[in-house]
């Protein structure tokens, strides 16, 4: 009962049906990150399809999850067009709200963030006030330092600017980031 | 004659070579370049990694703009900003619901029918055609044309010619009277994302994508996206410490390489703005 809840699910979220998977193991195989992954592609299709909560659980607190690139190596080459991508999307989500997220994965949300609130603020992304807001939130993953050496070389290149980019209709625009949709039936 | 045209961030710092060089060949062609009004960040990769309905309501809000300056094509030079719009109309397409909701949201009209054009499809339509006219001096290198990942895929929506094993920038290349080499890693990605949160993956999959190319004798990689260039180019210090050798292959937009072959100086191209040194002299 479980098993089937945990693919209604996942098929309600995102309309992708991951029982028709037959675990031939291509998008494993083409993944450019599989090595680094804890859990491959091809196992959490598998997981997916006869997981219970633990499983899904595990699932939501693995590395995998935020290691997609979202290259659509995998969706591409599926020979039943499951689009995983979609899924990692809905699992990052999941995982994120749920208070999931692997230890090694903070400094990729921490960019994730600190780049959707750069582009709150301003409607357009400014790379000096994304490094500025990422900076700050990794502190703790020490990554100050890093890319010190870069900032340099984008600005004698006409590459880093001091004064974000900003558009006109900001009231309009932050209407975007307020009350979300709810989450739609099928 | 008047096009659409999508800059996106990238194309305003990090990569403004790419704009510039877009824009300069597309004046001397005689094609007017309309920014469309103000237009906003796309979400990329963070929106949908994070917040399924800004990955939507971003673009969304581009294309209704679009549409309401009148533009029936719209050119998107950044990859992943192409790849988003795309996704966009398709999902909106796909889902009426969605689409109301959306524009309601947006308190904009959207039809959704807007014809949305990558760089590689814009040249095909727009240059290919007049190459023997516009061409003063044919870029005569040996080159590597790399596609990556958001030119060509998902292959179920984004229409390429051949996804695994795309030719349409290897003929506009041999057009310019290039020689593309025959090479493993067109698609293969870069890294595209990571290249602050985990640059140390990005110096190896970039690495992977460099050595080959350089292995098969390209003298240049060709690119057509922001996250390519960038990844391939500024993070060259991470791509040689991965490979434990200097590698100096430069990283060149397809349209600097157009622009140098219409005669342009390197300095117009915008070839200066690149870490890994470029130059090719083009004597007219």
């Amino acid at each position: 009962m479980e098993t089937k809840n945990i693919l209604i699910e996942v098929k309600r979220q995102t309309g992708v049906n991951i029982r028709e998977c037959y675990q031939c193991g291509k998008c494993t195989a083409g993944c450019p990150v599989a090595e680094e992954m804890d859990l491959r592609p091809s196992v959490i299709m598998r997981m997916i399809q006869s997981g219970t909560n633990e499983e899904m659980d595990q699932i939501l607190r693995s590395y995998t999850i935020w290691l997609c690139l979202t290259c659509e190596t995998c969706y591409s080459r599926c020979p039943m067009d499951i689009d995983i991508p979609k899924v990692m999307d809905y699992l990052r989500q999941r995982s994120l709200v749920e208070g999931k997220v692997h230890p090694e994965a903070r400094k990729i949300v921490a960019f994730h963030k600190s780049f959707l609130n750069t582009v709150k603020r301003n409607g357009r992304l400014s790379e000096l006030f994304l490094t500025i807001d990422y900076k700050m939130r990794s502190l703790r993953s020490g990554t100050l330092f890093q890319d010190m050496t870069v900032a340099p070389g984008m600005i004698s290149r006409g590459k880093l600017h001091l004064i974000p980019e900003q558009i006109k209709d900001k009231k309009g625009f932050s209407r975007l980031f307020k009350n979300q949709l709810k989450k739609r039936k099928p | 004659m008047k096009i659409g045209f999508y800059p996106g961030c990238s194309l305003t710092g990090s990569s403004r070579e790419y704009k510039e060089s877009i824009l300069a060949i597309s004046e001397k062609a005689g094609i007017e370049l309309v920014e469309i009004s103000d237009w906003n960040c796309c979400g990329a990769t963070a929106a949908h990694n994070l917040n399924k309905e800004l990955s939507v309501s971003l673009p969304a809000r581009n294309l209704a703009l679009a549409e309401s300056d009148g533009i029936e094509e719209l050119v998107v030079p950044c990859a992943a900003c192409y790849n988003r719009l795309v996704m966009t109309q398709h999902e909106l397409n796909e889902d009426e619901k969605l689409k109301s909701q959306i524009a309601e949201k947006l308190q904009m009209p959207l039809k959704n029918k807007l014809k949305i054009l990558n760089v590689l499809q814009y040249l095909e339509e727009y240059f290919v055609p007049r190459l023997d006219e516009l061409i003063k001096k044919p870029f005569e290198e040996e080159v590597a044309c790399y596609y990556g990942c958001l030119l060509v895929r998902p292959n179920q929506v984004i229409k390429a010619d051949r996804w695994e094993d795309p030719m349409s920038m290897d003929v506009i290349m041999q057009k310019l009277g290039a020689k593309p080499i025959d090479w493993a890693f067109k698609t293969e990605c870069c890294g595209a994302g990571f290249s602050m949160s985990k640059t140390e993956i990005v110096g190896e999959l970039s690495g992977k994508i460099v050595r080959n190319a350089v292995n098969q004798g390209a003298k240049a990689i060709v690119v057509a996206c922001p996250m390519c260039h960038s990844n391939l180019d500024m993070r060259r210090p991470a791509i040689n410490s991965y490979l434990k050798t200097k590698i100096e292959v430069p990283v060149m937009y397809i349209t600097q390489a157009i622009a140098l072959a219409m005669g342009m100086s390197e300095k117009e191209a915008g070839l200066q703005r690149h870490f890994v040194p470029v130059s090719f002299s083009v004597n007219c």
